[in-house]
C-alpha cells in the first residue's frame, strides 16, 4: 500500500480566497493510500518546502501530492525538495488547483469541489507513479545567433567572449539592422553609426564569430544541447574571399530602377549594391531580380570591371548543416504598412513620410546628405508636422493594440533635431499621450518642448489634404477644444511597429511560439524574460515586444548569458519521461515514425523464440535523448504498444476515473 | 456661462441608456480626438465629438443634451471609420438624440415649417432623413 | 445576368435621371434590372439604435422578395444601397434584430441575409468588369477631366460595406477611366456634402459642399460624378461659384455607350 502525504498550499489568497484549502485537506485524507494531509500558505517557501522534506522522512512517504500552482511554476522546486529529502522527484505529482481552479471560478463551493476532484485525480495517478532515472546528454558548445541587428551583434559578442563559437545568420546582405539606419539616438543624441559600426567590426573580426549574410534558417531540429540547424546561405553572385571592396562594379552596373532598402526606398541602388557604405561584410551581392544579366542575359559589365574576378555569376544556394547547443532568436521588427491610413496621404503624397524615412533624411550619410529637404522638391521645409501613434494602441484592423514604446522618444528627438540644425522651421507635434519613462526620457522629451520651443499638440489628425504645394494638416487639440489647420510642408508618421511578417514562420521551425501581435512569446513575462518555452532556444530585442535600444542591448545580453549558462555545463540531464515500446505487443506498422516531430522513432528487427522457433520481427525503437515525451505516439499506436513514462495509459485513465468519481 | 461642479459617475441612467441604445463601449475612449479633427461638420459644434465622449464618461447628460453637437452631426461615419479604439461615435451621437427626441413633444422639425425650407429640387431622401433623425 | 432591383423613392422623383441612364446601359451591357414588385421606401437612413426594428423592416421585405425570386439585389440611389446593405448585414449576424424582424414579418421562410447586395457601380466593377466595358464604349470621352464624387454612403462603414478602401477609394477613377475620360484625384471626394443638413441648417452644408467643389477644381475637373441624388442636390445648388458641373455617374455613362 501506498504512503501519500498530499499538501496544500493557499497561495496567500490566490488559492485560499477561493478554495476551502482545509476543506480539500480534510476530504484528500479520506482518499485511498493518503497517510497525511495538510494545508499551509505558501508551500513553495522554506518553510512549506522544510514541511514537505520533514513529512516524507517522519511519515515515510513514498509518493508525494502538492496541491498548488501550474507544474509549470513550481514542480520543480517540490520535486527538488522530495529528492533532497530522499525521495524519487517523479513519485510527485501537482494538482494545479490555482490556475486551472482559484483563477477560473468565482464559487467558492463549486472551486472547492473542483480542487478536491483534482486533488482525487493527482492521488490516482501518484499511486501508479514509478522511480524514473533520467539519463544524461551531451552539449555542442557552439551557439547560434538568428539576426543581426543589434540585438543579434551584442548577443554574439558575448557569448564569444566567453569562449564559445557563434553563427551569426542575417537575412541581408549586412548585419547592422534597423540601428544602422538610424541618425541619432536619445536620449543622448549620439550618432547611432559611431556607437554601432565598431561593434559591426568587432562581430566580423572576432575569432570565435561567424557572420553569415544574405542567409536564412532552413530547418531546425534536434534540441536543448543539441540542436541541427539547415542554413541556407543565398548565391551572393560575388565569391566573399575574392572581393576587395573597392566598389567598381556598384559604379558601373547600369541597373539602377530598384528602390534602396537602407534608404528606405527615398532613392534607388544598384542592381548590385552593398546596402550601405559601412557594410559587414564590405562585399557586394547581386540582385537577380534587378539584374540586367539575370534578366535578359546581356550586360555582365560587373564581371568585365572586377579585376579581383569575384563575380559568379553561376554561385548557387548552398546549405550548411552545423550543430548548436543553444539557440537565440533576435530577428527584430518592422513597421506597419500604411496603405490603409489613406487620410495621412502616405505614398499619395511624396511629403508625407515615415520616421525611419527621415532618419535617412536626416542623417549625414544618407540621400540628402543631412539636409532637411522635402522629397517632392529639394527645398527646405518651412513647417514640420509630426504625428504619433499611427497605427499604434489601435484596436481596428488597421494598427495594433499595443503601444510602440519608441515614438514618443524617437519624435522628441526628430523635432529636437530640427530644431538643432535649422531654429526658424516651425515644428509641431500630435500626440495623443506622451510616454516617456527610462532614463533621462522624460527630460529629454520636456527639453524639446521648454528649450527647443517644439509645439506639442494633445490630439489627432484627421486628415492631410495636399493642397497645391503644401499639406493642409486639420487637428484638434483636446486639451483647449481648438481646431487646429496647419498649412505643413512635410509630414512625418510614426508608423506602428510590428513583428516581422516570417516571425510565426521562423517560429514553427524552431517549435517557439508567438503571440497575438506574432511577437515571440518569452517562457515567464517577469520571471523568464528571455527563455522561450522550448528549452535551449532565447530571445533578444524587438522581435519579443517592441524596444528601444537600450533595453534590447541589455537583453541581448541577458539571451547571451543565458546561453552561456548552458554551454558551459559539461553535461545535461535529460527528461527520463519518454516513450517507450512494448515489443511483444508492437505490430510493426511504424505508423508512429510518421507522427513523431522530433525524429525520435526507428525501427528495428528483434528475435525472440516463439514455440521453439526463432521469429525475426520488425518493430518501432525509441531514442531516449531525442525523444521530448509529447506523447503522439501513444495515441498513433494502433495496438497499443506504447506508453510514455511518467504519463502512462494506465496513470491517464486512473485520473480520468478519479475525475469522474 | 457659470461652471457647474461635476460629480463623475458612471451610474447615471441616462448615460446607461446611451450606452445600450448605441451599443459602444465609451469607456473605451482615449481622447485622442481623432473624431473631432475628422468632424466636418465641426465648426458648428460647441462640443466636439471627442469631448461628448468624455462627458459622457463623466456622467454629465445634462451637458451633452443642452449642446447643439448632437443636432449638426450629418452621420457621415467618418468619426468611427477613423477611431483607433474602434467606437461608432455615429452611434453614440444618434442614441444621444433618441434620448430627447423618443420623449413626448422633443421633435426637432416641426411639419408645418416645412414648406419653407425645402424647394423642388430637393430629393425626397433628404426629407425622409430629417424625419427620421429628428423625430419620432 | 438578372438582377432584382430596387429604385427608392427619389430615383422616380427628382432623380429620375440616375435610374433612366442606368436602365438604358444596363440593356447595352446585357444585364437585366427587374424593379421589384411594390417595393417600400428603405427610409433613406440607416436605424444606428441597437433597439430600433420597426424602421429596418421595409428593408428586409426587399431583400426577402429578391432571395425569394433567387436573385442578387441591385441599388443605384448610394443612401438606398447604404440602408439595405447594412440592414442585411445585421440580418445575417445579428440574431437578435434576425429574431425580431422574423417574428413580426411572418414571412414564408426566415429571412438570414441570404441575399448579396451590390451596388449598380459593383455590377460594372465585378460582374462585368471594367475592362469589358471599356470595350463597349461607342463614344470615348476622350479629354474630359471628370471626378469622382463618393461621399459617405458607399463607402462607411468599411466593414459592412467593403466597397472599396474608404480612405483612399479607386472604384469610380478606375470607372471613369473606362469610359475614356481623365479621373481627378482631389482630397475632399470622400468627404461629406452636408447630407440632410441642408434641409435644417444650409449654410453649414453650403460650406461643406463648396470645399468639395473647391477641392475637384483646384485639381482641374471640369465635372463631378456621384451615385447620390442628395449629394448631388447639395452639391448642385454650390456650383455656380466653381464652375465644377455635377451628373450622375449613370449619365456619363450612357453617354459614352452612345444611349443618352
Amino acid at each position: 500500500m501506498a504512503r501519500i502525504g498530499v499538501f496544500v498550499c493557499w497561495c496567500g489568497s490566490n488559492i485560499a480566497a477561493t478554495v476551502d484549502v482545509k476543506e480539500v485537506a480534510k476530504e484528500a485524507a479520506k482518499m485511498s493510500g493518503v497517510v497525511l494531509s495538510t494545508d499551509y500558505q505558501y508551500m513553495c517557501s522554506e518553510i512549506g518546502q522544510n514541511l514537505l522534506r520533514n513529512a516524507i522522512k517522519k511519515e515515510k512517504l513514498d509518493r508525494v501530492v502538492v496541491a498548488a500552482c501550474s507544474p509549470r511554476m513550481h514542480e520543480v522546486t517540490f520535486r527538488k525538495a522530495a529528492e533532497l529529502a530522499g525521495l524519487n522527484p517523479y513519485l510527485v505529482e501537482i494538482a494545479n488547483i490555482r490556475e486551472h481552479c482559484s483563477w477560473v471560478h468565482k464559487n467558492k463551493d463549486e472551486a472547492t469541489e473542483k480542487a478536491i476532484a483534482l486533488v482525487r485525480a493527482a492521488v490516482a495517478k501518484v499511486t501508479l507513479n514509478q522511480e524514473l532515472i533520467p539519463g544524461e546528454i551531451g552539449i555542442e558548445k557552439r551557439a547560434l545567433v538568428i539576426g543581426g541587428g543589434i540585438a543579434g551583434i551584442q548577443t554574439a559578442l558575448d557569448i564569444a567572449d566567453a569562449g564559445y563559437m557563434v553563427d551569426v545568420i542575417e537575412k541581408t546582405p549586412s548585419i547592422g539592422g534597423k540601428m544602422a539606419q538610424i541618425d541619432k539616438t536619445f536620449p543622448t543624441l549620439d550618432c547611432s553609426a559611431c556607437i554601432l559600426t565598431p561593434k559591426m567590426v568587432d562581430a566580423s573580426m572576432h575569432p570565435n564569430i561567424n557572420l553569415h549574410t544574405y542567409s536564412e534558417v532552413e530547418k531546425v531540429s534536434g534540441y536543448v544541447g543539441n540542436f541541427e540547424v539547415t542554413i541556407n546561405k543565398k548565391a551572393r553572385s560575388v565569391i566573399i574571399e575574392k572581393c576587395s571592396g573597392c566598389g567598381v562594379c556598384i559604379e558601373k552596373c547600369p541597373s539602377r530602377k530598384t528602390k534602396s532598402e537602407f534608404e528606405e526606398g527615398l532613392v534607388n541602388r544598384k542592381a548590385i549594391y552593398t546596402p550601405f557604405p559601412q557594410a559587414v561584410p564590405n562585399v557586394p551581392v547581386i540582385d537577380r531580380e534587378a539584374c540586367i544579366k539575370f534578366k535578359t542575359g546581356k550586360c555582365g559589365i560587373c564581371k568585365k570591371v572586377c579585376t579581383a574576378e569575384a563575380i559568379d555569376f553561376e554561385q548557387e544556394d548552398t546549405k550548411i548543416i552545423q550543430k548548436y547547443g543553444a539557440i537565440v532568436v533576435s530577428t527584430g521588427y518592422d513597421l506597419i504598412d500604411l496603405a490603409k491610413f489613406g487620410e495621412y496621404a502616405y505614398g499619395e503624397d511624396p511629403d508625407v513620410i515615415t520616421s525611419l524615412e527621415f532618419e535617412r533624411i536626416t542623417n549625414a550619410a544618407g540621400p540628402t546628405a543631412g539636409k532637411l529637404l522635402r522629397p517632392s522638391n529639394n527645398e527646405k521645409p518651412e513647417k514640420v508636422v509630426f504625428i504619433q501613434c499611427v497605427g499604434s494602441r489601435d484596436k481596428t484592423c488597421r494598427g495594433k493594440t499595443y503601444c510602440s514604446k519608441i515614438c514618443c522618444m524617437y519624435t522628441a528627438k526628430h523635432a529636437m533635431l530640427i530644431k538643432e540644425k535649422y531654429p526658424d522651421i516651425e515644428v509641431h507635434v500630435f500626440y495623443i499621450d506622451v510616454r516617456t519613462p527610462g532614463k533621462n526620457f522624460d527630460e529629454f522629451q520636456r527639453r524639446a518642448v521648454e528649450e527647443y520651443g517644439v509645439n506639442y499638440i494633445k490630439g489627432m489628425v484627421g486628415k492631410v489634404f495636399p493642397d497645391g504645394d503644401k499639406l493642409r494638416v486639420y487637428g484638434v487639440d483636446a486639451l483647449s477644444g481648438d481646431t487646429i489647420e496647419i498649412d505643413a510642408d512635410l509630414v512625418v508618421l510614426a508608423a506602428a511597429t510590428k513583428a516581422k511578417e516570417d516571425a510565426e514562420e521562423l517560429g514553427r521551425k524552431l517549435s517557439i511560439s508567438t503571440d497575438t501581435n506574432n511577437f515571440f512569446t518569452e517562457a515567464h513575462p517577469k520571471l523568464r524574460p528571455v527563455e522561450t518555452h522550448s528549452a535551449g532556444i532565447y530571445l533578444a530585442g524587438a522581435c519579443q515586444g517592441p524596444k528601444d535600444i537600450p533595453e534590447t542591448v541589455a537583453q541581448a545580453s541577458a539571451a547571451a548569458s543565458k546561453a552561456i549558462i548552458l554551454l558551459s555545463k559539461s553535461k545535461l540531464i535529460n527528461n527520463p519521461c519518454v516513450a517507450k515500446v512494448d515489443e511483444t505487443i508492437c505490430c510493426g506498422c511504424l505508423e508512429c515514425t510518421n507522427i513523431c516531430p522530433y525524429e525520435a522513432i526507428a525501427s528495428t528487427i528483434i528475435e525472440y523464440r516463439d514455440h521453439g522457433k526463432m521469429i525475426k520481427k520488425l518493430v518501432s525503437e525509441v531514442n531516449e535523448a531525442l525523444c521530448q515525451g509529447c506523447g503522439g505516439c501513444t495515441v498513433t499506436c494502433r495496438p497499443g504498444a506504447i506508453d510514455l513514462k511518467g504519463f502512462s495509459n494506465k496513470q491517464i485513465l486512473a485520473e480520468v476515473d478519479a475525475l469522474c468519481f | 456661462m457659470t461652471r457647474v461642479k461635476v460629480n463623475p459617475s458612471n451610474r447615471d441612467k441616462e448615460i446607461s441608456r446611451i450606452i445600450e441604445i448605441s451599443g459602444e463601449n465609451i469607456y473605451s475612449c482615449m481622447q485622442c480626438s481623432k473624431c473631432s479633427a475628422s468632424c466636418p461638420a465641426n465648426s458648428e459644434m460647441d462640443i466636439l465629438p471627442h469631448q461628448v465622449v468624455r462627458i459622457l464618461q463623466l456622467g454629465n447628460y445634462e451637458r451633452i443634451v443642452n449642446s447643439q453637437t448632437i443636432w449638426n452631426c450629418a452621420s457621415c461615419f467618418t468619426c468611427g471609420a477613423r477611431c483607433p479604439r474602434d467606437i461608432d461615435i455615429t452611434k453614440i451621437m444618434e442614441a444621444i438624440r433618441l434620448t430627447v427626441i423618443r420623449n413626448k413633444g422633443e421633435s426637432r422639425i416641426d411639419v408645418d415649417e416645412l414648406p419653407e425650407k425645402i424647394d423642388d429640387k430637393m430629393p425626397h431622401q433628404a426629407i425622409v432623413s430629417v424625419f427620421r433623425k429628428y423625430r419620432k | 445576368m438578372k438582377y432584382s432591383y430596387f429604385p427608392g423613392c427619389t430615383l422616380k422623383t427628382k432623380a429620375q435621371e440616375l435610374e433612366k441612364y442606368a436602365l438604358r446601359s444596363a440593356e447595352v451591357l446585357g444585364f437585366e434590372l427587374e424593379e421589384q414588385i411594390e417595393w417600400q421606401c428603405c427610409g433613406a437612413v440607416y436605424p444606428l439604435a441597437t433597439d430600433e426594428i420597426a424602421t429596418k423592416l421595409s428593408s428586409v421585405r426587399t431583400l426577402a422578395s429578391a432571395k425569394e425570386n433567387g436573385n442578387k439585389l441591385v441599388t443605384l440611389c448610394s443612401a438606398c444601397h447604404h440602408v439595405i446593405k447594412r440592414v442585411n448585414e445585421d440580418m445575417k449576424t445579428d440574431k437578435s434584430t434576425r429574431d425580431k424582424v422574423n417574428n413580426y414579418l411572418n414571412i414564408s421562410e426566415d429571412y438570414k441575409g441570404e441575399v448579396e447586395v451590390l451596388h449598380y457601380l459593383e455590377v460594372l466593377r465585378d460582374e462585368i468588369g471594367f475592362d469589358e466595358l471599356a470595350k463597349l464604349v461607342k463614344n470615348p470621352l476622350t479629354g474630359r477631366k471628370i471626378g469622382a464624387y463618393y461621399g459617405c454612403l458607399l463607402l462607411r462603414p468599411d466593414k459592412v460595406m467593403g466597397f472599396d478602401d474608404p480612405e483612399n477609394p479607386s472604384t469610380i477613377e478606375e470607372f471613369i477611366k473606362a469610359l475614356g475620360a481623365t479621373p481627378v484625384k482631389y482630397p475632399y471626394r470622400t468627404e461629406c456634402c452636408g447630407g440632410y443638413l441642408s434641409l435644417d441648417n444650409k449654410d453649414k452644408a453650403a460650406n461643406m459642399a463648396s470645399s468639395i467643389l473647391l477641392s475637384a477644381s483646384k485639381h482641374e475637373a471640369n465635372e463631378i460624378v456621384t451615385a447620390c441624388p442628395l449629394c448631388k442636390y447639395n452639391l448642385e445648388i454650390n456650383e455656380l461659384k466653381s464652375k465644377v458641373t455635377v451628373t450622375y455617374f449613370t449619365e456619363l455613362l450612357a453617354e459614352a455607350l452612345g444611349v443618352k
